[in-house]
């Protein structure tokens, strides 16, 4: 085992490493350049590629080329920078490629600003591009989880031939914490488990094309049919929630990423004062964990979402609760993070107000 | 003796190009490259948005298709991870002298091993003949219907000159295949690029002058004409740049 202190942006290039990404392209933007920064340092030293792109959409492009050939490959991003990849991104689900994507978020729209945020929840979860698709999202909330999750992501990934996205923020990017990687060898990944890979056919078999062209509108609409019903797989088999205090919660606070942290604070001090409240935090944001947000919500009676946006997730929970409990929002934006104590006003205006 | 079978590198899928259509030579010549170096189980095609995107049907090696203009960083991904394979690029005038600019240049700029081919038409074909960064001054396109005016337009674009300058290329040239000796030209063209690719010697791009007959409402015969008088003159064939980068 070892135990660093590391930034989020350093942990998530450190783990991305571990889990055998050997490419790495990117192009600079804060608040996440540390990953490239990172992957500069380290990848030259245990026999990957690192290469600074052009532009975010050349970046994406690469990341799309080194997939099809088989290779575990990455880009990171901020906001600005995600929705330039939005097309690349598109390319690589609807050509079935495993391909890991990080967004450290900002404050938007436009160029917004560099202070952390949670306001690309609906470009994460419902339009990373154009046409029929959806990618895995995972929401960490700590420096251990960035680490976590990313080797959980390329394995996915490659699992269930999907892009995976891990959605921080400027907090959990730029904080310091410990974290533990466990004692493995690096290994850098070759394609030899995909046969899919378009990496030359060395004349041993057909010749493998990658692709999401289908002029025939039926075929597109089997294609595009066979890939919700591998969703449908994901769906059952990828939702995570971390519940807390929510046994026998009135009030449970639905939170995720670095807020959850801020939510946890705040019903820890609810708890101290007598307010049964509790936190359910979605670790997976897509698949969204349905079931096991409703699982957190049996004894409640109402419930609070709190993010930095204007109230984005807020739908998903609505959506999962089947409109059966009151759901009521609180958020700061544009880089403004809430403090706990905000959090805690608002459970006792709605313990108040019951 | 020449041989006239079809080379190993082409499938037998029926290719969907318009009659006259320059396409179906280079891409010939391309396979009988790959089949001569013998290296059609090393080779990874890459074939944007365009006339030519779906080439992934008609070459034997592995292939990936792209997005519009960026099939020079597509390759790079697939180049940076397989150095030791070969890759190379098909794409057209708007897909790599428009939308593709910044990847065609950036590319050339870090020198990326790659063969890129390059089919300069004047035109879009697939979408139906709007004007391309290469439409040449006066010519009546379907979004230049005057003709294409500097003025309002611009001047076309002449790639070869533009990467003549760039640092990373080891091979900028710019050929035609309108008749049996141009055809031989292109192809030791199309051979160099790939020969400088083996030796990981730079970047490698071949400016093939090409027809659309089509969009161009000339026959197969008249438009080879018409290439010549008009497009040589603003496209003058030849070697822009040669020699190994590193």
């Amino acid at each position: 085992m070892e135990r660093m202190l590391m930034k989020g942006n350093e942990a998530l290039a450190e783990a991305a490493i571990r889990a055998g990404c050997k490419c790495f392209f990117g192009y600079p933007i804060t608040p996440q350049t540390e990953i490239s920064a990172y992957m500069a340092k380290r990848m030259p030293k245990v026999g990957g590629v690192f290469l600074q792109a052009e532009s975010e959409v050349a970046a994406i492009n690469m990341v799309y080329g080194c997939a099809s050939s088989g290779i575990r490959c990455m880009t990171s991003s901020s906001s600005p920078g995600i929705s330039l990849k939005g097309e690349g991104v598109s390319y690589i689900a609807g050509s079935d490629l495993p391909a890991v994507i990080v967004n450290v978020m900002r404050g938007g729209p436009g160029l917004g600003g560099i202070q952390p945020s949670q306001s690309d929840y609906w470009q994460a979860t419902r339009a990373m591009g154009h046409g029929d698709f959806q990618i895995i999202v995972y929401a960490p909330s700590s420096v251990q989880e960035m680490a976590d999750y990313m080797g959980k992501a390329f394995n996915m990934a490659d699992r269930f031939r999907m892009p995976a996205l891990i959605l921080a923020d400027g907090l959990l990017g730029q904080m310091m914490e410990p974290v533990v990687f466990e004692d493995k060898e690096i290994k850098m990944s070759d394609a030899s488990d995909k046969p899919w890979a378009a990496s030359g056919h060395g004349n041993r078999r057909p010749h493998n094309i990658i692709n999401s062209l289908y002029l025939q509108a039926d075929e597109l609409e089997t294609y595009n049919v066979e890939r919700f019903k591998r969703y449908e797989k994901v769906k059952e088999e990828l939702p995570e929630l971390e519940s807390y205090l929510c046994e026998d919660a009135e009030i449970v606070v639905a939170a995720y990423g670095s807020v959850a942290r801020l939510a946890k604070a705040a019903v820890e001090q609810a708890r101290a004062e007598g307010i049964k409240a509790g936190l359910a935090r979605p670790i997976t944001l897509y698949p969204y964990p349905e079931r096991e947000l409703r699982a957190a919500c049996k004894t409640a009676k109402k419930v609070l979402v709190t993010e930095m946006s204007m109230g984005q997730m807020v739908d998903d929970v609505r959506l999962a609760l089947e409109c059966r409990l009151p759901v009521e929002f609180f958020g700061r934006t544009g880089g403004v993070v809430p403090k706990p104590s905000e959090i805690l006003a608002k459970v006792k205006v709605m313990k108040g107000a019951e | 003796m020449p041989d006239f079978n079809k080379p190993h590198a082409l499938t037998d899928v029926p290719m969907h190009y318009c009659p006259g259509c320059t396409h179906g030579i280079v891409h010939r010549l391309v396979a009988e490259v790959i089949d001569e170096m013998g290296i059609e189980g090393d080779t990874i095609g890459i074939c944007p948005v365009g006339c030519s995107v779906m080439a992934y049907d008609y070459f034997n090696c592995d292939m990936i298709e792209a997005a519009h203009g960026r099939a020079p960083a597509v390759a790079t991904g697939v180049k940076r991870a397989n150095p030791d394979k070969f890759v190379f690029t098909y794409q057209g005038d708007g897909d790599l002298a428009a939308i593709g600019t910044a990847e065609t240049v950036h590319a050339a700029t870090r020198g990326e091993n790659i063969t890129a081919i390059f089919i300069n038409n004047t035109t879009y074909g697939m979408t139906g003949g709007q004007m391309a960064p290469t439409t040449l001054p006066g010519q009546v396109t379907q979004t230049t219907p005057y003709g294409r005016s500097t003025d309002v337009e611009g001047f076309p674009v002449r790639v070869c000159e533009i990467l003549s300058q760039v640092s990373g290329v080891a091979l900028a040239e710019r050929v035609t295949v309108t008749d049996p000796a141009n055809v031989r030209k292109a192809k030791a063209a199309i051979r160099k690029g790939f020969e400088f690719q083996k030796n990981k010697q730079g970047f490698s791009l071949i400016e093939v002058l090409s027809t659309c007959p089509t969009n161009w409402g000339k026959s197969p015969v008249e438009s080879l004409g018409w290439l010549k008088e008009n497009m040589i003159p603003y496209y003058p064939l030849g070697v822009y740049k040669e020699g190994a980068i590193r």
